[in-house]
C-alpha cells in the first residue's frame, strides 16, 4: 500500500455542463512510468490538470502520497512534489533559458539548493547549458521540451506529470525526449505519461491505462497493452 | 546628413549616456532640486503636478504594467487617500502625518475588496468591474454626509514639517518630488523582486506560472494592494495640497488620464511610465497658446502613438 504514490477514485470533472472525465480510477505506484493513452478528446489533458489542482473534479478523490489533494490548488500540490509539464510546453518566450529555470523552483528559496538543481538539469539536458542565456522562444521544438522538463525538474518533483512531451517533435527528437524520461526514471522519479504517440510510450511505461470519451475502458501492464490486438487496431496501425 | 550618421552620432550619444549614467543622474538631481530658487509659482505647480502623476502613474504601472491586470477605476484609490486625510483632519482635527499610515490601511482594505473578488476575472470583465467600482467610490463620496456630498470637503489641515507648515507651492514641489523619487526606487525594487519575477510570469502564461508554484490569486492581490496603497499616499498629500477636495476630482476621466500616461510611456517601463506622466501633464501646459485645440491635438497625438508605438514611447530594454 505503500508504495502508492498517486491514487485518483472515481474522479469526475466537468467544463460547465460538459462532463469530461465520468469516474476515473487510476494508480502510480513509486518508481513506475504509468502512460495515459487516448484519442483526441478523451479526457488525458483533463485528467492531469484535475490531478494537479488546475482545474477542480466535482466528484472523487485524489490521494497523493497518502494525502488528500481533491481540493489543493495547483500551488500548493507543487510545494508538495507533484509537478505537471502542460501540454504545449508553455514555457516563457522572451525570457532567458536560466529565467524560465528559476521559475521552476520558484518555491525554493535557497540558492544553493537551486544552484545544484540547475546543475542536475544541465547534465541531463547538455543543450540548455549552452543556451542558458538565450531567449527560450528561439529554441527549437525539442529543446523547448527539454526546457519544460527542465523546468519542471528544479522542483525535485516526487511525481511528474508530462503532457504529449513528443507533441510536434521531428522523430528522432521524439526517441530523445523518451531516453530522457527513461533516464529519469531510473534516476528515481515516478511519471505518469500521457502521450498521443501510443507506440513511443508503451515502450517506456510499466503500466498503461487506456482512456475513451472520459472513461478507462482498459488497463494493462506496458507489454500486454503493446500487443493486445484492440490497442493495436486502434492506436499502434499495423 | 545621411541616415547613417544620423544613427551613429545618437547611439554614440546613447553610448556617452550610459558611461555616465550616476554623473548625469546626480546632475539631473542637483537641478531638479535647484529649480524652485529659479522658477516662478507656475512652473513650480506644474512641475508638483508632473512629480504628483509620476507617483499615480506607476503606482497602476504596478497593477497594470506588472501584474497585466486592466484596471479603470485607479482614481479610486486615490479618492480613499485624499478623504481620509481630508475627513479625519477636517472632521476629527487628526495631525496630517498620522493619517498616512490609516489611509494606507483603507487603500490595502480597498485593494482586497475590489482584488478579492475579481481576481479569477479575465481581462474585459476585470476593466467593466473595476470601472464600476471606480464610480462606487466617487458616488459613494458625493453622497455621504461624511464626505461633504457634492461639495466636498474644505479646511483640510495643512501638515507642519519640523515646525514650518507647508503652505508654499515650492513646498510641494520638494514634497511630491520626493513621493515620486520614492515611487521609482520602490518600483524598481518590486520590478526586481521576487514578487516583480512572479508578476511577471503570471502575466505571460496563467496556468503555467500556477502549475510551477505561484499562487497567482494572492499575488494579483499584491499588485492591487500596492498599486493602491501608491495611489492613496499621493491622495494624502494632495488634499494637503489643495486644502478642498470634491468628488468630481476622482472621475473616470481621472482613472483613464492615469492610465493614458502609463500606456503611452510603456507599460512596466519606469523611465517610459515617468515620460509618460510628465507628458500627461506638460503637453496641455505648453499648448497652451492655441487655446481649447490644444487637448485634440494631445488626443491626436495620443492615437498617433498608439498607432505605430503600441509599446510605448520608451524603447524595449536591451536584452
Amino acid at each position: 500500500m505503500s508504495d502508492i504514490v498517486l491514487q485518483l477514485q472515481d474522479i469526475e470533472t466537468c467544463y460547465g455542463k460538459i462532463v469530461a472525465l465520468r469516474g476515473i480510477n487510476l494508480v502510480v505506484k513509486k518508481g513506475q512510468i504509468v502512460a495515459l493513452l487516448g484519442a483526441n478528446g478523451a479526457g488525458k489533458s483533463t485528467t492531469l490538470r484535475t490531478i494537479s489542482g488546475l482545474v477542480k473534479s466535482s466528484a472523487g478523490k485524489i490521494m497523493f502520497l497518502g494525502n488528500d489533494i481533491t481540493r489543493s490548488p495547483a500551488h500548493e500540490t507543487v510545494r508538495n512534489g507533484l509537478i505537471h509539464v502542460p501540454e504545449g510546453r508553455r514555457i516563457f518566450k522572451g525570457m532567458t533559458v536560466q529565467e524560465n529555470l528559476d521559475l521552476g523552483s520558484f518555491t525554493l528559496k535557497d540558492d544553493g539548493v537551486r544552484k545544484k538543481r540547475m546543475e542536475r538539469v544541465f547534465g541531463l539536458f547538455p543543450i540548455l547549458e549552452k543556451r542558458r542565456k538565450q531567449d527560450a522562444g528561439l529554441l527549437s521544438g525539442g529543446e523547448q521540451q527539454m526546457l519544460a522538463m527542465g523546468r519542471a525538474l528544479m522542483n525535485e518533483p516526487k511525481l511528474l506529470l508530462l503532457d504529449e512531451p513528443s507533441m510536434g517533435l521531428a522523430p528522432f527528437l521524439v526517441q530523445e525526449i523518451m531516453r530522457v524520461i527513461r533516464q529519469l526514471n531510473a534516476s528515481g522519479a515516478t511519471i505518469l505519461l500521457v502521450e498521443q504517440n501510443a507506440k513511443a510510450a508503451l515502450k517506456l511505461a510499466h503500466y498503461g491505462y487506456v482512456l475513451e470519451t472520459g472513461k478507462i475502458v482498459m488497463e494493462n501492464d506496458g507489454n500486454s497493452l503493446q500487443n493486445d490486438a484492440r490497442i493495436v487496431n486502434a492506436y499502434l496501425g499495423n | 546628413m545621411t541616415t547613417d550618421t544620423l544613427v551613429s552620432r545618437t547611439t554614440g550619444i546613447l553610448g556617452l549616456i550610459e558611461t555616465h549614467q550616476k554623473t548625469l543622474l546626480v546632475l539631473f538631481l542637483a537641478i531638479l532640486i535647484g529649480i524652485p530658487a529659479y522658477a516662478n509659482n507656475y512652473v513650480l505647480e506644474v512641475l508638483a503636478n508632473t512629480w504628483f502623476y509620476v507617483i499615480l502613474c506607476l503606482g497602476l504601472n504596478i497593477v497594470v504594467g506588472y501584474a497585466g491586470l486592466l484596471d479603470l477605476g485607479y482614481a479610486a484609490f486615490f479618492a480613499v487617500g485624499a478623504y481620509t486625510t481630508g475627513i479625519l483632519t477636517s472632521r476629527f482635527g487628526f495631525n496630517f502625518w498620522l493619517t498616512i499610515p490609516v489611509a494606507m490601511a483603507f487603500a490595502t482594505l480597498a485593494g482586497v475588496i475590489i482584488g478579492g473578488p475579481t481576481l479569477r476575472l479575465r481581462s474585459d470583465y476585470l476593466a467593466i468591474v473595476t470601472l464600476g467600482f471606480g464610480e462606487i467610490v466617487r458616488i459613494a463620496a458625493r453622497n455621504l454626509k461624511i464626505t461633504g456630498g457634492a461639495s466636498g470637503l474644505i479646511g483640510i489641515d495643512r501638515p507642519h514639517f519640523f515646525g514650518t507648515e507647508l503652505n508654499q507651492i515650492s513646498h510641494y514641489y520638494f514634497v511630491f518630488l520626493a513621493l515620486a523619487l520614492l515611487a521609482i526606487f520602490a518600483s524598481y525594487r518590486l520590478q526586481h523582486s521576487r514578487l516583480g519575477r512572479a508578476w511577471q510570469y503570471v502575466r505571460e502564461d496563467e496556468d503555467a506560472a500556477e502549475a510551477m508554484g505561484i499562487n497567482r490569486v494572492a499575488i494579483k492581490l499584491y499588485a492591487y494592494i500596492i498599486g493602491a496603497v501608491f495611489a492613496g499616499i499621493a491622495g494624502c498629500f494632495y488634499a494637503a495640497k489643495m486644502t478642498a477636495i470634491s468628488p468630481e476630482t476622482f472621475t473616470f476621466s481621472q482613472s483613464i488620464l492615469i492610465l493614458l500616461g502609463v500606456v503611452f510611456g510603456g507599460m512596466g517601463k519606469i523611465p517610459g511610465v515617468v515620460c509618460g506622466a510628465g507628458a500627461l501633464v506638460l503637453f496641455p501646459e505648453v499648448f497652451r497658446g492655441i487655446g481649447s485645440m490644444r487637448l485634440l491635438v494631445f488626443a491626436v497625438v495620443m492615437l498617433l502613438v498608439m498607432l505605430y508605438r503600441p509599446q510605448g514611447i520608451w524603447p524595449a530594454q536591451k536584452s
